[in-house]
């Protein structure tokens, strides 16, 4: 009796787990709904969509099923002599004619809605690069770039740290604020391949396009912290790139952005100044690392070997060591090179940090030509330049 | 007359027999089906669980890209090339097809191709990783040097489908036995002889298309490149010009399949012929103007997207058309489930479910979510593995017999259907949950929120893979030791091809044509 009642306690016990792990995955099978109209009115759709399909699978699929079986040879050895009927077959063609007039209308409806960016409250240019966001608020003096929280040269990606971690790869270092039910147009563009500014639970995925501006838009009603990613295949590390909103109420979202003005107030303050003083080699190889972790190792990789030939190794490289080239490099870092996938960092670090960064590359991994490049030479080159 | 049948090597290399070719086409489709699988099995490996465990990412890109290449253009293209050069001939009472040299001469480019593509692997830079979709400038200026390879590939094997399309549609329209009408052809015939049309129609845009791309890259010309004036988004408009009837390319010949099957086995004639023969010609004439259904987000004019999307939606009433046809056949006959329509009847439920995933992401403004989602992934492999795959594997336990004179053992292929049938949706189905929760294409590593999925979908496809493998052993085992075939092991079987022809079909076959009443 004791075995059978601990059998049946046991069963229980593993019924009621399945059935709760059932139940748990059950909520995640389907589209979230979202958090704006236009993707409440999408998951709407999507259920409605979802129900006539599966109405029309239940009678088609249980047509079938009971011919399967009635109708074996077994059950039915004397097969039927006809195979044509004009009159059922136009009435199985208008059928599905009306169900996706009954289906295209709404959707039609929403689309128009979905596409209407106009009298937006504030604008953001969106632009993706390899492989990081950039958000400039066009009505703000504000701008910076999105990255994944952990570097991808730095990260291993291992199953501890995926599992750990509730927003593993779903989380940057500099999120994108907006103010919540404001209507906020994107103007999403690219810099290098295409990308794709998804984020599910507000609705919008918009292509980011090089040589395009593509224009979407979002009115969030609550506040809170949106996740995405990157849906268009653009290179090595495209399953890093996230995308974060996070929506705050309108007094937070001044605050936020007096907050950012004054941090560039005060970034430029420090950059100039860092450009305007003279560095030891020391001090620029330090900076020179970490910039160069974090900017220029995802293909050149961390010991300058780079991924030939697509990504050059800049370890033993001519430019690199060649006291004549010196300015090439420089170009080549500040410029990009046209006709590859190196972009232009003139504009996404401070001269410091680029006098640095190529300080470190030209005396990093026994390249060791004592060249220092100040601030100044990086003033120089691009005053030069213009 | 002496049935005069060449030996050795030289048989194979000088062959412009249909059969041989036919058997060449389908054995060097299932050594690429093998190959692009265990691209996929590296693929859902990686994907078992999150992290990056096995491959780097660009390695991952890499197997991402040549897995759709390969099954596309390597499996699933020449498998159906193979079974029209079997069949058609026999099925409308020719002696062979039209243009013999021309024949051996496409089958023989694939191999060179394929041996281009493939060396890209070993190439530094790796393979091309941009997907199989190659959207430019990704493939263009950020492309590995091996794109070449790609491009020059790509070129050899739209030459040879051209040739073969060229070689199906002369052979239909100049070869048929005496009395065999257009209308009387057998379904599978009229599925290729449109296809044939689709691939004369689009294969030369794939051509322009990759041409520009090596022009792009090696000769100045900025076709794609916004920096230059050009336009990436074209880019997608010209292959989804190709890329959208090649989709109908991959699966109108396996409608033609499941045609013959499900009415052979039904011991019942197709039910509405005709109409059958008008859907399949109309799913090829939408399938020109909803190309940029593939597009909905690259910002389109409102107009435009209104216009796909509604274009799109229409394909699902001569679909619709098809599948009740299908289940009209089986209504009333005196059905038997022999493997051929185990598989049949698979092919028709889960392409059916495939065309509902598929009516749900024309809806533009729902496609925003689903785009470039596993949901999408989940579609298009509902519809090409249980679509384009089964109706082959059907296709190969049907006519094994004509083509033998050996039978397979109906065991074995019925656990081979099951084995199929439970791995297909293990695989597939949980892609649409991980789609729909937010897990976008085409990335090596995810959150935990799809970690389940993911898992599921992997033991699945392992599954998938090594039921392959016992197919080719069903396979084999049937050619070496297997029952001989009787003249006609189905008892409801019709066509030129069961009622005047011997199993195994002798290496000539109507040297003199059969009259059709």
């Amino acid at each position: 009796m004791a075995i059978r009642r601990k059998l049946i306690a046991s069963l229980t016990a593993l019924v009621s787990f399945v059935l709760s792990g059932v139940v748990q995955a059950t909520a995640d099978l389907n589209m979230r709904p979202g958090v704006t109209e236009t993707s409440q009115e999408a998951y709407d759709l999507h259920m409605m969509v979802v129900w006539v399909m599966t109405g029309i699978a239940v009678v088609v699929f249980g047509l079938m099923f009971y011919s399967i079986i009635a109708h074996r040879k077994s059950n039915n050895p004397k097969p039927a002599t006809w195979s044509h009927s004009t009159k059922v077959e136009i009435v199985w063609t208008a059928i599905p004619f009306i169900i996706l007039i009954f289906l295209t209308i709404p959707a039609i409806k929403l689309l128009i809605k979905m596409e209407d960016a106009s009298d937006p409250d504030i604008s953001i240019q969106v632009t993706g690069s390899q492989w990081k966001w950039h958000y400039k608020y066009l009505d703000h003096n504000v701008e910076f770039y999105s990255n994944l929280k952990t570097p991808q040269q730095e990260a291993n990606f291992d199953l501890e740290k995926a599992t750990s971690n509730a927003n593993y790869l779903l989380e940057v270092d500099k999120e994108l604020v907006i103010p919540v039910n404001k209507k906020v147009r994107f103007l999403v563009t690219a810099d290098d391949v295409i990308h794709s500014w998804w984020v599910p639970e507000l609705g919008v995925k918009k292509d980011a396009i090089p040589g395009f501006i593509n224009e979407t838009w979002t009115s969030v009603p609550k506040p809170g912290t949106y996740r995405g990613q990157c849906t268009e295949l653009c290179g090595k590390w495209h399953g890093f790139m996230p995308v974060v909103v996070r929506a705050v109420p309108q007094a937070e979202f001044d605050a936020w952005i007096a907050q950012k003005n004054d941090e560039r107030v005060a970034a430029e303050k420090a950059a100039a100044e860092a450009a305007a003083k003279s560095w030891d080699l020391d001090k620029l190889m330090t900076l020179g690392e970490e910039v160069y972790n974090a900017k220029c190792a995802a293909c050149h990789k961390v010991d300058g070997s780079g991924t030939p030939p697509l990504f050059p190794a800049l370890k033993g490289s001519e430019i690199a060591t060649k006291a004549e080239r010196m300015d090439e490099h420089i170009g080549i870092v500040v410029n990009g090179k046209t006709g590859t996938a190196m972009a232009a960092f003139g504009s996404q670090l401070t001269d410091a940090e680029l006098a640095a960064v190529i300080t470190y590359e030209r005396n990093a991994w026994g390249n060791e030509t004592g060249d220092v490049v100040q601030p100044a030479d990086i003033q120089a080159f691009k005053a030069g330049n213009q | 007359m002496a049935d005069h049948h060449p030996t050795g090597i030289k048989r194979w290399l000088f062959t412009t027999n249909h059969k041989d070719i036919g058997s060449m086409y389908l054995w060097f489709s299932f050594i690429m089906f093998l190959i692009g699988g265990a691209m996929a099995m590296v693929i859902r490996a990686e994907l078992y669980q999150p992290g990056l465990q096995f491959v780097e990412p660009n390695f991952f890109n890499s197997m991402t890209t040549m897995h759709g290449l390969i099954m596309v253009f390597g499996a699933v293209m020449p498998s159906m090339v193979g079974l029209a050069n079997w069949l058609i001939p026999m099925q409308i009472g020719a002696p062979d097809m039209a243009l013999p040299r021309m024949n051996n001469w496409s089958f023989w480019i694939l191999p060179f191709a394929f041996t281009l593509l493939l060396s890209s692997l070993f190439m530094d830079g790796g393979a091309p990783n941009f997907g199989w979709t190659f959207y430019a400038p990704l493939s263009t200026t950020y492309g590995p040097p091996s794109t070449d390879f790609f491009i020059l590939g790509v070129h050899m094997m739209g030459i040879s489908s051209i040739m073969g399309a060229i070689n199906v549609i002369v052979t239909v329209f100049n070869m048929r036995a005496p009395g065999m009408t257009l209308m009387k052809m057998p379904l599978f015939v009229w599925t290729w002889v449109i296809t044939a049309f689709l691939l004369i129609m689009v294969m030369p845009v794939l051509a322009g298309a990759v041409t520009m791309m090596l022009t792009d890259r090696h000769f100045g010309t900025d076709f794609f490149n916004a920096a230059g004036g050009g336009d990436p988004v074209m880019f997608q408009h010209i292959f989804w010009f190709f890329g959208h009837p090649e989709v109908y390319i991959m699966i109108l010949p396996a409608f033609g399949v499941a045609s013959e099957i499900i009415a052979a086995f039904a011991r019942k004639k197709l039910f509405g012929y005709s109409s059958m023969v008008y859907a399949t010609a109309s799913i090829a004439l939408l399938s020109f103007i909803v190309w940029a259904h593939h597009m909905f987000t690259v910002g389109m004019p409102i107009a435009g997207e209104l216009f796909f999307m509604i274009a799109t939606m229409l394909i699902a009433v001569p679909t619709g058309v098809k599948v009740f046809n299908w289940v009209a056949t089986m209504w009333q006959g005196s059905m038997t489930f022999e493997t051929p329509m185990l598989f049949s009847i698979a092919f028709v439920i889960l392409f059916t479910i495939g065309g509902f995933s598929g009516v749900m992401l024309a809806m533009a403004p729902v496609d925003f979510q689903y785009h470039d989602t596993y949901f999408v992934v989940a579609h298009f492999h509902y519809v090409l593995f249980p679509g384009a795959i089964f109706g082959t594997t059907a296709a190969v336990y049907y006519w094994l017999p004509k083509w033998t004179g050996k039978m397979y053992n109906e065991k074995l292929g019925k656990i081979h259907f099951w084995w199929s049938m439970i791995a297909v949706n293990l695989t597939f189905f949980p892609m649409h949950f991980s789609g729909l929760a937010g897990m976008p294409r085409r990335i090596p590593d995810y959150n935990m929120m799809f970690a389940a999925f993911n898992q599921l979908a992997s033991i699945g496809a392992f599954a998938l893979g090594l039921s392959q493998l016992f197919f080719l052993f069903i396979i084999i085992k049937a050619i070496r030791s297997g029952k001989k075939a009787e003249d006609k092991p189905w008892e409801g079987a019709t066509g030129l091809e069961w009622d005047a022809l011997p199993c195994p079909a002798p290496y000539h076959t109507f040297d003199t044509p059969p009259q059709v009443k």
